[in-house]
């Protein structure tokens, strides 16, 4: 098992050094001068060139990609020119409040879609399954962004259960101690329960948001396999010998159904957690989808190196950990094959 | 929730009869912290703290303004609608007690219990290293303080522990007005330099991320595009004593949610938000919405002078002529601006800037113009605009498009993204934008030097050339410094009047700067730089 881990991480990398050098190509490729951004409104060409020389822009691009390089074997990721502060550190920051967000977004929706899927799927045409296809469309279908602001606007605006959109806690209270980085569990290490219930509170909205965003592949795909399966010789054999429907469905059915909705799984998250930029906009969330975005619009190299390398390491450990979960639920699969 | 009230019962046990009278001791405490705490929403915030460092942006500026002191400062007198405005011609002293200003030289006498956040006393010393800083760092600051004659570390002199003067490089009416900027800021030089490295010797690294001043407030937490937590400096010597005691600006990036967040009453200010939504806010009254011209400040259309067909003064003049002004003001600004365009035809140049020029939306004209330009069918051409204002810029290019349809002229719409509008406007090709520009310092020929003359700085967008035009700039910068009024009226009157034949660049509006807050905050000024000064605010 060990062996197979570590063969997997070094498969993984070539992969990375790759992303390593496309990501310094790409950002030196777009379009704008961060110079003579940085440099201000109200710069002379001097001041552009002086602002040049201090940001080492005006090196051969071969030299500054080893000294990148030799950078990112020290841990450093250089400086953030927007927000002024190393990129390690931020995203060291940032990762636990977008993580959080999606984890609990995940949550929610496989509490939901799952059940969902698999009553559709036993009951094929009935009200379970047009319910499922209605929901699941309409969710995926509005972009999150309008689906955030209409949250925020019922449940903020108009009734004002929820609180203010401001980011992870409410203004007044002070974040707690870092544990994990996530604050739920962090205010609860730290025994401060109105922190830990304003933590809540403020991440009720944008969960929801990304649930119900992310509703329609988990919950479509459990119904499509759970349907594939129902439907296959061992279901009949077991139902034939007087196994009772909850221990078919259960037992042999959804487990057997369960691979290809760990997949699906596994893809939502990368993909919410890259992509939930706009719930983090809309919610004023420190994240890191919100981080990179803003990076990219003023030509900020370092945060969208950083970003893509984050991502990529995390790709290649949430592979490592989907391959094992394989294991775990099919013995048929080894991580060999 | 109910494994959260099991804990809760639990701790409650254990606490004893304590805990039910907590929550409400927390809930008071929050709500007496929330009358002295001033909540500012924004779509950015700072990246530095230090107006100094290295491409330190707009909202820098302000954190800056609010936690540093400068020498000298401006006077407030009633502005328009009454809201406190700077006064550009008076100044009073900030750090300095008393300041002399001679022919030249001016020597400013320190404040004797002028403290830095630290407790070390603010001594010439610092002063010096702070100026010489400013015009030694390069980038920005240096180019603002060049704005005014002050190049060189050799021009600030201490004379005794708390006496500095500043020599005069020439004669420059904008040096004492330079001293009053942000730039100029003084920094605890002690401090800063034991932060300092041989890489470093400004100490860059180091005010970046804290504030080492002796402003009316300090940083007390940054967390760079989330937040910013000042708290007050109760040992401030620059002015009254500020009520505010803690003030929290927050990054909030949906301009909806900043509008939400107001008229629910949980933030006390906001600004940089769309027009339409200030102008609806102003309508319903249940927020003070202030609106106030920037100083010094046009949004125009350029027109670059070197190419063909826009080197033709017909073809500018026609451009005048078919610009949708007034549907700009209406369906762009909801009125949110000061227009520039159509003054009366007998109406006499003022010696002032901005001021509005003669030409208004009349199409027979501008077709006549084309014609005699030999362009009667038209031609093609691009617009280009700063995707950063895209809100405005969008629709007004739009509107333009449209009209020049009108007399053949085909125009494509070109989206210049932010980061990259600068690098385009320095290269000078764009053949027709839009831009805005506003001087810190509020004087024509000040603008005009920057803006027309041939020495083609970045802000001559147009690449506008006219020796007339050199002469008359000149001829008032210098008529102002030495004082000669009756020369600096003519050579203003006469430089307006050559923009306005030759409109190598067309002007459309004044711009407001909008800011929306609760009916409770007072003490709101305008300020040249046009960003929040907490010093004044009231609450309550």
């Amino acid at each position: 098992m060990l062996t197979m881990i570590g063969k997997r991480l070094m498969f993984a990398i070539p992969s990375l050094i790759g992303v390593v050098i496309v990501t310094f190509l790409l950002t030196r490729a777009l379009p704008g001068d961060p110079a003579a951004y940085f440099a201000g409104p109200a710069a002379t060409k001097e001041a552009v060139e002086q602002i040049r020389k201090k940001l080492g822009l005006d090196r051969p691009l071969i030299e500054q990609f080893f000294r990148y390089t030799n950078d990112l074997a020290h841990g450093d990721f250089g400086n953030s020119l927007t927000t002024g502060q190393p990129v390690a550190a931020e995203i060291r920051n940032r990762l636990p409040a977008s993580a959080e967000l999606t984890l609990l977004g995940l949550i929610v929706s496989i509490v939901i879609a799952i059940p969902l899927g698999v009553l559709a799927a036993t009951r094929p045409g009935s009200w379970v399954d047009h319910l499922c296809r209605v929901t699941t469309t309409a969710g995926v279908s509005l972009p999150v962004f309008f689906t955030g602001l209409v949250l925020v606007y019922v449940f903020y605006f108009r009734l004002g259960w929820s609180p203010a959109p401001l980011g992870r806690l409410d203004v007044f209270y002070s974040a707690p101690p870092t544990v994990t980085g996530f604050y739920l569990i962090d205010t609860l290490i730290a025994r401060d329960l109105e922190a830990f219930r304003s933590a809540l509170s403020q991440l009720i909205l944008p969960a929801t948001t990304l649930a119900i965003f992310s509703l329609a592949p988990i919950a479509r795909m459990t119904r499509a396999s759970m349907l594939a399966v129902l439907a296959s010789e061992f279901v009949r054999t077991a139902r034939a010998s007087g196994l009772s429907p909850a221990t078919v469905i259960v037992t042999y059915a959804f487990r057997n159904a369960m691979l290809p909705v760990i997949t699906t799984l596994s893809m939502v998250f990368s993909f919410l957690l890259g992509a939930n930029v706009l719930v983090e906009k809309v919610f004023a969330w420190p994240g890191i989808g919100s981080y990179a975005v803003e990076a990219l619009i003023s030509s900020d190299f370092a945060p969208v190196q950083g970003f893509v390398l984050t991502m990529a390491v995390m790709y290649v450990l949430l592979n490592l950990v989907i391959d094992i979960l394989y294991g775990v639920i099919d013995p048929r699969v080894r991580l060999e094959g | 929730m109910k494994r959260r009230d099991f804990l809760k019962s639990v701790s409650g046990l254990a606490a004893g009869a304590a805990l039910p009278a907590m929550p409400s001791v927390i809930s008071s405490a929050r709500a007496d912290a929330r009358s002295e705490t001033l909540l500012i929403v924004s779509e950015g915030g700072p990246n530095n703290l230090d107006i100094h460092g290295v491409g330190t942006n707009v909202p820098g500026y302000e954190v800056s303004w609010n936690c540093y002191d400068r020498l000298i400062s401006h006077e407030m007198k009633s502005g328009p609608g009454g809201v406190p405005y700077y006064d550009r011609d008076k100044f009073k002293g900030e750090l300095a007690e008393d300041f002399k200003i001679d022919d030249m030289s001016v020597t400013f006498k320190l404040k004797k219990n002028a403290k830095f956040h630290d407790g070390a006393p603010v001594t010439a010393k610092d002063v010096k290293w702070s100026l010489d800083r400013a015009v030694s760092v390069g980038g920005f600051p240096t180019f603002q303080m060049s704005a005014g004659s002050l190049t060189k570390p050799e021009q600030f002199v201490i004379v005794d522990d708390s006496t500095v003067r500043v020599d005069f490089a020439k004669k420059d009416r904008l040096t004492i007005p330079d001293l009053a900027v942000i730039v100029p800021c003084i920094v605890n030089s002690e401090l800063v330099k034991k932060n300092a490295s041989e890489k470093d010797p400004w100490g860059l690294e180091f005010t970046k991320q804290q504030t080492a001043g002796s402003g009316a407030y300090k940083v007390t937490k940054w967390t760079a595009g989330t937040e910013v937590i000042m708290e007050r400096n109760e040992d401030w010597v620059g002015g009254p004593l500020p009520k505010i005691k803690r003030v929290i600006w927050r990054m909030v990036p949906q301009a909806g949610n900043r509008r939400a967040l107001l008229e629910r009453g949980d933030a006390d200010i906001s600004y940089e938000l769309p027009f339409k939504d200030f102008q609806e806010m102003k309508a319903n009254g249940k927020l003070n919405v202030v609106s106030l011209p920037f100083s010094n400040g046009i949004q125009y259309i350029g027109m670059n002078v070197t190419k063909p067909p826009f080197d033709n003064v017909k073809v500018r003049q026609a451009i005048a002529y078919a610009l949708p002004y007034q549907k700009i003001m209406d369906a762009v600004l909801f009125g949110l601006g000061n227009p520039m365009f159509g003054a009366a035809k007998d109406k006499a140049t003022e010696v002032a800037w901005p001021q509005p020029h003669k030409y208004n939306t009349d199409m027979e004209k501008a077709k006549a113009l084309l014609a005699e330009a030999g362009y009667a069918n038209g031609f093609e051409t691009t617009i280009s605009f700063d995707l950063n204002f895209a809100g405005v810029n969008e629709p007004l290019c739009v509107l333009v498009q449209e009209s020049l349809a009108q007399l053949g002229i085909k125009t494509t719409i070109n989206k210049v993204p932010g980061a990259n509008w600068r690098t385009e406007l320095n290269k000078k090709e764009m053949p027709l934008f839009t831009n805005v520009f506003s001087g810190w310092l509020d004087y024509p020929e000040y603008f005009f030097y920057w803006c027309y003359h041939g020495n083609n700085s970045v802000f001559n967008t147009m690449s506008y050339k006219s020796g007339e035009m050199d002469k008359l700039i000149d001829g008032a910068r210098t008529a102002a410094a030495t004082g000669d009024a009756a020369t600096y009226d003519t050579d203003v009157k006469g430089f307006v009047d050559l923009a306005y034949t030759d409109v190598p660049r067309i002007p459309l509006y004044q711009p407001f700067v909008n800011v929306a807050m609760q009916k409770n905050i007072s003490g709101y000024q305008y300020w040249f730089h046009r960003r929040l000064d907490y010093r004044a605010m009231a609450k309550g």
